[in-house]
């Protein structure tokens, strides 16, 4: 079990490099620089003037290097620019180039510095990961519920009319992308177009102060979507474990069907959809990516968008980074929870 | 003119019908589901005189009610389509003249369904979807918008106005309002209301359709191609190469998509021509897995395999350096009377498979993992055939059942994918009438005018449920074998 997860770890750190190498690159690539260029310095920059200012910044250095800066295995550049300023990339702003230290990457703890909202990488990660975490917390404690009561009472006798009905409400749930279902429900709750003006239609006011009123759509948005998901599988891992020899036998000995359900079939049902609710945290992200537009709750998802469109090198560095962990450890937990919650595994 | 109402005269009618019978099914609905939860599994009980008897009891009552509740819907879904055809333009209100428009589309669905129903015996697979409630209600839609789409390609059926064309008068009107005197177009209305630029948002939506049904099952075959082409060798062989192979899936999964969506889909990624590359190696792949499937099969005849190769190779060939060969990008060698067509959405085709490719990948593979140890795999092994024969015409037609269930979903996927680049505004154009950028567009004044979002959302809806259905349906019933 400690060997499965050091390899796992092992194939989690390699995969965090590659991706986080493949974003540099394509941020890194000249376009994106010059567009970076022009959004910082000025837009109607000179070919040249584009050039110095790479220059001076660090950006015209080889690939590898950067990276190597950027992760903090290669120490920080410091340029003397073609203007007479001098420029370390370890001197953010109010440090002097000379008290600067020489390595300043991920692994010293140093995020870097965000073009676009003048601020550090790291804290602007931690803000808007916790309103995130907020609205994700709300989203699991909707949508794992009602996945896996939807999936239960649908499985427990496959074929009827009742797993026909559920069964239907869950593909039409993962049928409805976040946009389609966010757009639907801000027309017809949050507008006066139904009559039914029940909810707000943003839930900036949320990342304050989230009440039922500004924050039930948003949840619901992004709910629905990984709930059909996760409901269809607890549904097929229930159908399985009803036609198990031991629901057999407990059916012939006289127990009741509400009791083999909730002792004898929903342990052993449940240990499928704990690895599937796992897995959906990778789509979940691209939900809260979603609806955070959607609805403009400036969480983690929004600053994705603000760093991509506007190639905030560092902050989409430091974004990928923690949505690629995201993905990994839920991928590792799911593996290692599987082992643990199947005896089969555990005892062999 | 006057503003059309919803339903027009024929509301009167039908309006208190639907309401009526929406209530009463709903009511069944949820009794049949609370009294489902409390009764014995049974449907048929035979009784000692050798008749056979149906649920009783208020269980059975709801049971029948949701049945004929179900039938008396879709009768009055029908009459909301077929009455308006015989009244005159007006009458029967903005939904009475959509149904109009949608006439060929009708016709079309009718003769398909007539002819698959009465020849469903003999039409295997397909044929037996027709059993299924579920996949017959997915396949009509998925048919809705491929006829549509057909219609309005090639024929500029459907289409009431120019989807570009800007009305003056017409912003952000709501749907039913007349257009003024001399306006182009087939009829004086805009049925679905006029957009923030005054455009009719019955025709965007409409020509939206064509987007989506030529892109969609395009860009799902080509992940196919990839992934079974990567996904066989990689569970047949398994040791490094699926070592490697499953690194840079698991690599590609784990980015979030929307992430690489904009990475990769920018005007400036673009410049570069990596999408241009990109493309020239994932479009080789339907080459690669044609020729091997080709030569695999008649290698020991190579006279007849040289017939049957080389015109393929060529067509295929020819295609894949046209799409690859682009004006103003990288890869632009080819000269011009050779190059069929300049694909302008190439990068959003070339994302779209890159992104769905993996997933298949891992299905396959996780197939061959599981066929590979079949006996009919043992006994090709024993004749002395060559692996790449072995995989692809003893493994993968025995793999088909699932893949056709994946290519539907992946194909619902597909369309949610697009639909996403569209909402972020990637990579289209903002005119472009898809429905991810026209639910972009109208999300922008959503808490103020809600009807040029609702329109392209519903449709979007519509044709991603019909394809779930359909996989559904198809699952069901592949299983009965």
């Amino acid at each position: 079990m400690g060997l499965f997860i050091l390899r796992r770890l092992g194939v989690m750190i390699l995969t965090a490099l590659c991706l986080t190498f493949i974003v540099f690159w394509l941020t890194n690539l000249a376009p994106n620089l010059e567009k970076l260029a022009k959004t910082q310095g000025n837009a109607r920059m000179s070919d040249e003037a584009v050039v110095s200012w790479l220059e001076n910044r660090g950006y015209s250095q080889a690939l590898p290097v950067k990276y190597g800066q950027w992760l903090g295995v290669m120490p920080g550049y410091v340029i003397e620019g073609a203007d007479g300023e001098v420029r370390a990339r370890c001197a953010g702003p109010g440090v002097e180039v000379a008290d600067a230290s020489t390595f300043c990457g991920i692994l010293q703890g140093d995020w870097g510095f965000s073009t676009v909202f003048k601020d550090d990488v790291s804290t602007i990660v931690a803000t808007r990961l916790g309103l995130t975490g907020k609205l994700m917390f709300w989203v699991m404690m909707v949508m794992i519920p009602g996945a896996l009561i939807l999936g239960v009472l649908a499985g427990m006798r496959e074929g009827s009319r009742t797993d026909r009905s559920l069964s239907t409400v869950s593909i039409i749930s993962t049928a409805t992308p976040e946009y389609v279902s966010g757009v639907v429900f801000i027309s017809v709750f949050a507008t006066a177009t139904f009559g039914m003006q029940w909810f707000k239609g943003t839930a900036t006011s949320a990342m304050e102060d989230a009440t039922f009123e500004n924050f039930f759509l948003p949840v619901m948005t992004i709910a629905l979507y990984g709930m059909g998901y996760i409901a269809r599988m607890t549904r097929a891992s229930m159908t399985e474990v009803m036609t198990a020899q031991y629901i057999r036998t407990a059916r012939l000995k006289g127990v009741s069907f509400p009791k083999i359900v909730l002792r004898h079939a929903l342990r052993n049902a449940l240990i499928a959809p704990f690895t599937v609710i796992m897995l959906q945290f990778p789509w979940l992200l691209n939900g809260v990516v979603i609806v955070e537009t959607l609805f403009n709750y400036k969480g983690f998802g929004w600053v994705l968008v603000q760093a991509a469109g506007n190639n905030d090198i560092e902050l989409l560095l430091g974004v990928s980074i923690v949505s690629v962990f995201v993905v990994l450890i839920t991928q590792l937990i799911s593996d290692i929870g599987y082992v643990f919650l199947n005896p089969r595994i555990r005892i062999s | 003119m006057e503003a059309l109402s919803w339903t027009g005269s024929l509301g009167t009618i039908l309006n208190p019908a639907l309401t009526l019978v929406v209530a009463l099914f709903a009511i069944a609905l949820v009794a049949q589901l609370v009294l489902g939860l409390f009764a014995a599994p049974m449907t048929l009980q035979s009784n000692a005189d050798g008749t056979l008897q149906s649920r009783g009891g208020a269980l059975g009552m709801s049971e029948t009610a949701v049945k004929y509740l179900f039938l008396g819907l879709i009768a009055v879904v029908v009459a909301y389509i077929l009455v308006p055809l015989v009244m005159p333009y007006g009458s029967a209100g903005i939904l009475g003249e959509m149904s109009k428009r949608f006439l060929p589309v009708w016709i079309a669905l009718v003769a398909l369904y007539a002819v698959s129903i009465i020849y469903k015996r003999k039409l295997g697979l397909y044929g037996k979807l027709f059993d299924s409630t579920v996949g017959m209600i997915g396949f009509g839609l998925v048919m809705f918008w491929v006829f549509t789409a057909l219609f309005v390609g090639l024929f500029d059926m459907i289409i009431t106005h120019d989807y570009l064309s800007q009305v003056s008068g017409l912003k952000n009107k709501t749907p039913g309002v007349p257009v003024p005197e001399g306006t182009d177009g087939a009829i004086a209305h805009y049925l679905l209301g006029g957009d923030n630029l005054a455009r009719d948002i019955f025709s965007r939506v409409v020509t939206g359709s064509v987007f989506v049904i030529a892109i969609a099952p395009l860009a799902t075959i080509f992940a196919f191609m990839v992934g079974i082409t990567l996904g066989l060798p990689a569970g047949f062989y398994g040791g490094k190469l699926d070592t490697f192979l499953s690194f840079v899936a698991n690599l590609i999964l784990a980015f979030p998509v929307i992430l690489l969506f904009y990475l990769l889909v920018t005007p400036e990624i673009v410049e570069t021509g990596i999408p241009s590359y990109m493309a020239a190696f994932l479009f080789i792949f339907p080459l690669i897995f044609f020729g091997v499937l080709l030569n695999s099969r008649f290698y020991t005849q190579p006279a007849k395999r040289n017939m049957i190769l080389a015109p393929v190779l060529i067509v295929l060939g020819w295609l894949y350096l046209s799409v690859i060969n682009q004006k103003g990008t990288v890869i632009n060698f080819l000269p011009e009377w050779m190059d069929l067509f300049d694909i302008s959405i190439l990068v959003v085709f070339v994302s779209v498979v890159f992104v769905n490719a993996p997933t298949v990948f891992r299905i396959v593979r996780g197939l061959t993992l599981d066929l590979r140890t079949r006996d009919y795999v043992a006994a090709a092994q024993t004749r002395g055939e060559g692996a790449w024969y072995i995989m692809l015409w003893e493994i993968l037609p025995n793999a088909r059942g699932p893949l056709i269930v994946d290519f539907c979903l992946r194909i619902g996927y597909t369309t949610i994918l697009l639909g996403t680049l569209g909402f972020f505004g990637l990579g289209l154009s903002s005119e472009s009438p898809d429905w991810g950028s026209t639910i972009n567009e109208g999300r922008k004044l959503l808490l103020i005018y809600a009807h040029p979002a609702l329109p392209p959302a519903v449709a979007l809806l519509s044709l991603v449920l019909g394809l779930n259905l359909l996989a559904d349906g198809l699952r069901e019933e592949s299983l009965k074998d």
